[in-house]
């Protein structure tokens, strides 16, 4: 599984952004959050956003997975235009969404029993991905009584349970401890090379965009823009202690310039 | 004490029973000690014997047994036709915007003040009874619940619809059970205040009844029996509150988990 996702291998593309653009009125003002925006997404990549906060990069997120409508421009999945959210696209948020009401497993089943499996068939597939995310023995719990990051590896093997063509996350590991998050970012990487999936991760960590990446796309500060798309040709699977090579310092290093010209024009600094 | 310090489960009982007996004890002093007229008001002895008295000869049992079921039959009605509509009006944004001003008009309405209108409509007899606590607590039931069904999470329903739910689906498997905790908390909550309504009621134009023992020992200076019959009342209220709080913490443990 050791493949670089380089260019060796025909990649197809899987979802392409074109001209998307938003921008919301509150109260008779107009804030453009996001300006035109081109994307194409290939079948494995996993293409970090990163930006400032502010920058748009949740709202196109949101609107790739339904949430929002684009004020311009269109975005379709596998040739099909996006009209609203749906089980191809599934999401993982920064706030811990688990239904409250219902323990780890029937959290999990939520999209299958929403897909009219049978009980038997969708435990089957809820083990399997809660296994994954090493949660077997919490299936009975309720999200209250599981630390941050075990609320959001549920949620994760959640949104896999539904087998989406694409996973949208929208800075998962934020609220978690450092170390705790590091622990995520190796887990969904296994996931991500195991399950073959396509994943679209908003960030606003560095070191976290250039680890999982295969793809960074740097976003300007509002109204946002993808201003560079860099490849991250570190090799997969990655270890931890990539993060203290050469070229991850390279990488950090550039992009930490990118980020800061636009955190200081966004704070009106320039 | 310290501000926001828990006490333990048995300081917490010990002390709330403290405090009534610390209320009859002011009470038994103020009276037996003569420092109150008994025409004003009967010592708790005297208000004991004659509860006795009108629970074994005098059929107040049945007056009891009258208005629980006129309380419970008018609430059970209000929330029926309550419910439904305060999960839709919470829901549904357009059927909100039609009915919640109405409603907010008509909760203000006080129900004992259409005692007169009803016994013109419906008689003296058990449907207006039914018709004075129905009037107050089912507005009341609509807007209570249409907020709680509103304030749901709104990530909560995000998630739902990512993971393929339909609008169908985010009503009753996110909307319905994220507010029913709040829900039953609602019901218990208006079911006390019906408490208050059914005496009103009882007070004018009836032949049984807690309320209507009250007015008969109005008539007969009897402060004893009213005193009983308002101690009464007090007591089902504590019970039917215990009752509904466990059993809302036996449907919902999730809720309090934390």
């Amino acid at each position: 599984m050791a493949l670089p996702m380089g260019k060796t291998k025909l990649k197809m593309s899987i979802l392409q952004i074109s001209q998307v653009s938003k921008t919301f009125s509150t109260q008779g003002a107009v804030t453009q959050a996001l300006t035109a925006t081109d994307l194409t997404v290939n079948e494995n990549d996993f293409i970090t956003i990163l930006g400032p906060s502010g920058c748009g990069k949740s709202t196109l997120l949101r609107m790739v997975a339904g949430l929002d409508t684009p004020s311009s421009g269109e975005i379709k999945l596998e040739g099909v235009r996006v009209t609203g959210p749906g089980a191809d696209r599934g999401m993982v948020f920064q706030s811990y969404t688990l239904f409250p009401w219902l323990n780890v497993l029937e959290n999990v089943c939520f999209g299958l029993r929403e897909k009219g499996l049978p009980l038997t068939e969708q435990h089957e597939i809820a083990h399997k991905f809660l296994k994954q995310v090493g949660l077997q023995d919490f299936a009975k719990h309720f999200p209250k009584q599981l630390s941050g990051g075990m609320q959001q590896r549920t949620a994760l093997a959640r949104a896999l349970a539904n087998d989406p063509r694409i996973l949208l996350m929208d800075e998962p590991f934020g609220a978690l401890d450092h170390q705790t998050r590091e622990l995520m970012q190796e887990l969904l990487q296994d996931i991500w090379q195991s399950e073959r999936k396509t994943v679209l991760f908003v960030t606003h960590d560095i070191d976290e965009a250039i680890f999982m990446g295969n793809r960074v796309m740097v976003m300007s500060a509002r109204p946002g823009r993808i201003k560079c798309d860099l490849p991250i040709e570190l090799p997969y699977p990655r270890h931890y202690s990539v993060k203290t090579t050469p070229t991850f310092s390279e990488l950090k290093a550039r992009l930490t310039e990118e980020i800061r010209i636009e955190v200081r024009r966004a704070s009106g600094l320039e | 004490m310290r501000p926001l310090q828990p006490v333990s489960p048995s300081a917490k009982v010990a002390l709330g029973i403290s405090f009534f007996v610390l209320f009859f004890a002011v009470w038994a002093f103020a009276t037996l000690g003569g420092y109150v007229s008994k025409t004003f008001l009967a010592d708790p002895i005297t208000m004991v014997r004659s509860g006795y008295d009108l629970l074994v000869n005098q059929g107040f049992a049945y007056d009891i047994g009258m208005t629980v079921w006129r309380v419970l039959g008018g609430f059970f009605i209000a929330a029926i036709l309550a419910i439904p509509i305060g999960i839709l009006m919470g829901a549904y944004k357009p059927i909100e915007a039609l009915l919640e001003p109405f409603v907010s008009f008509a909760r203000y309405l006080p129900a004992s003040a259409f005692i007169p209108l009803l016994i013109l409509w419906a008689g003296i007899g058990e449907a207006q009874k039914l018709a004075v606590i129905f009037i107050g607590s089912f507005f009341q039931l609509i807007l209570m619940i249409a907020v709680s069904v509103g304030n749901t999470r709104r990530d909560l329903v995000e998630a739902a619809y990512t993971l393929g739910a339909k609008d169908s689906g985010v009503v009753t498997r996110v909307l319905l059970p994220s507010a029913s905790p709040e829900l039953a908390e609602t019901l218990r909550m208006v079911l006390g205040w019906a408490w208050t309504y059914v005496i009103v009621a009882e007070l004018i134009g009836a032949s049984n009844g807690i309320g209507h023992m009250i007015t008969d020992s109005q008539a007969l200076m009897a402060t004893d029996q009213i005193i009983f019959g308002i101690i009464v009342i007090g007591l089902i209220g504590l019970i039917t509150d215990i009752v509904f709080k466990t059993f809302n913490r036996w449907l919902f443990p999730w809720a309090r988990l934390s």
